[in-house]
């Protein structure tokens, strides 16, 4: 692993070249179908991203990122919609009332952890997909929101394959603003929570503040994603977010990894890959998503390429590390 | 003689347990003030009154006149009071210099529109945190540890590391909680001197702690506490003669037959 880290390193100029020409002209020699694929992946990298911030970076459990999404595709439906709002103004709105959402679940979350914190997440979950279901007036109701026009872009129709680019740009985004953020006094922050809350509240970190904003900036995330994803599948309703929904991208955010900005890309990159490039296994495909996800925090807690230097690894990093350490010095 | 901390009457009750009961305390600046008493005597729960863990049921602690007692633990911290734990509470997956990094927050300002936009006050905040934190790890002699993950180091130099972390506070107070528990004779002579370090360089410093040769050759001022009460508060050599300090410790019985009472046998 090193020493490709070390290659890539070396040539990084030429490397983010040849990376940024593939990704660029990707919908122009990938088919179709494949390109649906791309779009799921990096669809569900943006809610596993937002997801990774909670889970992966502070340590807070959060199994309702549906509830986020849910919010983020129906107030971008509404304003394109009822309120005639174009699709890139309307994506702000969707995105800040999802971080608003999300400062309203922190708050009770505050006194609360672990599975706690996880059931009233799961709680808001369904709040927001019930609210979906029944506030006909603004939401559609079971008959869901239909006919949601894919924006154009300086003239161009960003429809079919070059929809892609919307979702590009928002991942791109979503790395270069969380990379920042994470390598300075508040990424610090959160992961000092993480690590010890006790610790970091005696060194002075505003543990509730820096819970609510962490929150905050997951939701939001998981806002846009959904404001993103409402143009391109045309067609909502509330059965798109149903608790399975979430849980679907928690599992890949512990297949991929926490804590690292990679982990959200790995994980919904598996995910897709088994959904729809192993379809010869029919439903052996769940069977072995599920086994993975066990496998993986039995084996390796943090996730593939998650956070390997930080208490999501667990005690069987070190014991592992130390076993290494002594058969090293026995040598 | 600057009064730096003081505690008037401060009590702690929990339900029916009064585990403080009307302490008074006053620490100088300069000092290195030994806390000691028996086990369950209410040393670790007037520790976290003064940290913000608990409030007191009665009475008040001072830092510098201010009254502290009653505050949440990361506004203590901004006011100047640090501490450390009885089990080292060390971010034990990170490095030691990231631990550090994160004793630096109170003294740094980046918000998270700092960082999307990289400010002049997040590249500051950086650039402090890297120099200052390679700074402290110098001034504590921990420089060759910087970046091996904390959780690894063997326990006198985790105890150091924790220490260097609420330095990077730049407190007005260090409180150590404990800090040679589990040390053998070499470690804890080890950490004595460098808390005598510390002091010279004008760190004022309040100590736990149940080794006795510890407390003797390093505190200057000392408070003792049995039963959550206050029985005696005085220089070392004051409270090793005081008659309540040997009753709680050695019992009222003859400490031995035929030894004279000066020398305690």
């Amino acid at each position: 692993m090193n020493k490709i880290a070390d290659v890539v390193n070396r040539h990084k100029p030429v490397f983010i070249l040849a990376v940024s020409l593939i990704l660029v002209t990707l919908p122009f020699y990938v088919s179709t179908g494949n390109m649906r694929v791309i779009n799921r992946i990096l669809l569900y990298t943006l809610l596993a991203g937002g997801l990774n911030i909670i889970n992966g970076y502070c340590g807070q459990l959060c199994f309702g990122i549906a509830g986020f999404y849910c919010v983020g595709v129906y107030v971008e439906a509404v304003l394109m919609k009822t309120f005639h709002v174009n699709f890139w103004l309307a994506l702000l709105p969707a995105g800040i009332l999802s971080a608003l959402m999300g400062l309203i679940v922190s708050l009770p979350a505050l006194r609360m952890k672990g599975i706690f914190l996880g059931m009233l997440t799961i709680g808001f979950s369904e709040l927001m997909r019930l609210i979906a279901l029944n506030w006909t007036s603004v939401t559609g109701g079971a008959m869901g929101l239909k006919g949601i026009m894919t924006p154009s872009f300086f003239g161009i129709r960003l429809a079919g394959n070059k929809y892609y680019y919307v979702f590009l740009v928002a991942e791109v985004l979503y790395l270069f603003c969380t990379n920042r953020i994470i390598k300075s006094r508040v990424g610090r922050a959160w992961m000092s929570i993480r690590e010890d809350e006790l610790a970091a509240g005696s060194l002075g970190v505003n543990i509730k503040r820096y819970k609510m904003l962490n929150f905050m900036y997951g939701s939001f995330w998981a806002g846009i994603a959904g404001a993103i994803f409402a143009p391109y599948s045309s067609y909502v309703d509330s059965t798109y977010f149903t608790l399975d929904e979430g849980f679907n991208v928690l599992g890949m955010l512990i297949i991929g990894g926490q804590g690292t900005l990679v982990g959200p890309l790995v994980g919904s990159v598996v995910g897709q890959v088994l959904t729809e490039f192993l379809r010869f296994l029919q439903t052996w495909r769940y069977v072995i998503y599920s086994v993975l996800i066990i496998l993986m925090m039995w084996v390796r807690p943090q996730g593939l390429v998650g956070a390997s230097s930080s208490i999501l690894a667990g005690d069987r990093a070190k014991r592992i590390a130390a076993a290494k350490e002594s058969a090293a010095a026995a040598v | 003689m600057s009064v730096l901390m003081e505690a008037k009457s401060v009590s702690r009750v929990f339900g029916g347990l009064v585990a403080v009961d009307n302490v008074d305390m006053t620490v100088n600046k300069g000092d290195i003030y030994g806390i000691i008493g028996p086990n369950g005597a209410g040393k670790t729960t007037f520790f976290n009154m003064c940290t913000g863990f608990y409030s007191p049921t009665h009475g008040a602690i001072y830092l510098e006149g201010k009254k502290v007692s009653g505050l949440p633990c990361d506004r203590i911290a901004h006011l100047g009071i640090a501490r450390t734990f009885q089990n080292i509470q060390l971010f034990r997956y990170m490095t030691v210099l990231e631990n550090v990094k994160i004793g630096f927050h109170i003294n740094t300002r980046t918000g998270i529109l700092d960082a999307l936009f990289h400010t002049k006050t997040y590249k500051n905040d950086e650039k402090m945190v890297e120099e200052k934190g390679y700074e402290v790890l110098e001034e504590v002699g921990l420089s060759g540890y910087a970046g091996m993950k904390a959780g690894n180091l063997p326990y006198g130099i985790q105890r150091k590391v924790e220490i260097a972390r609420a330095l990077a506070l730049n407190p007005k107070i260090l409180l150590l909680d404990e800090p040679v528990a589990g040390m053998n004779p070499s470690e804890t002579m080890s950490l004595m001197n460098f808390i005598l370090m510390l002091k010279e360089k004008g760190y004022t410093i309040a100590v736990i702690e149940h080794d006795m040769k510890f407390v003797m050759n390093s505190c200057n001022h000392i408070l003792v506490l049995n039963f959550g009460q206050k029985i005696c508060e005085g220089s070392p050599e004051q409270v090793k003669n005081d008659d309540q300090v040997r009753k709680a410790y050695f019992g009222k019985g003859r400490v031995s037959s035929g030894c004279e009472r000066k020398e305690a046998c």
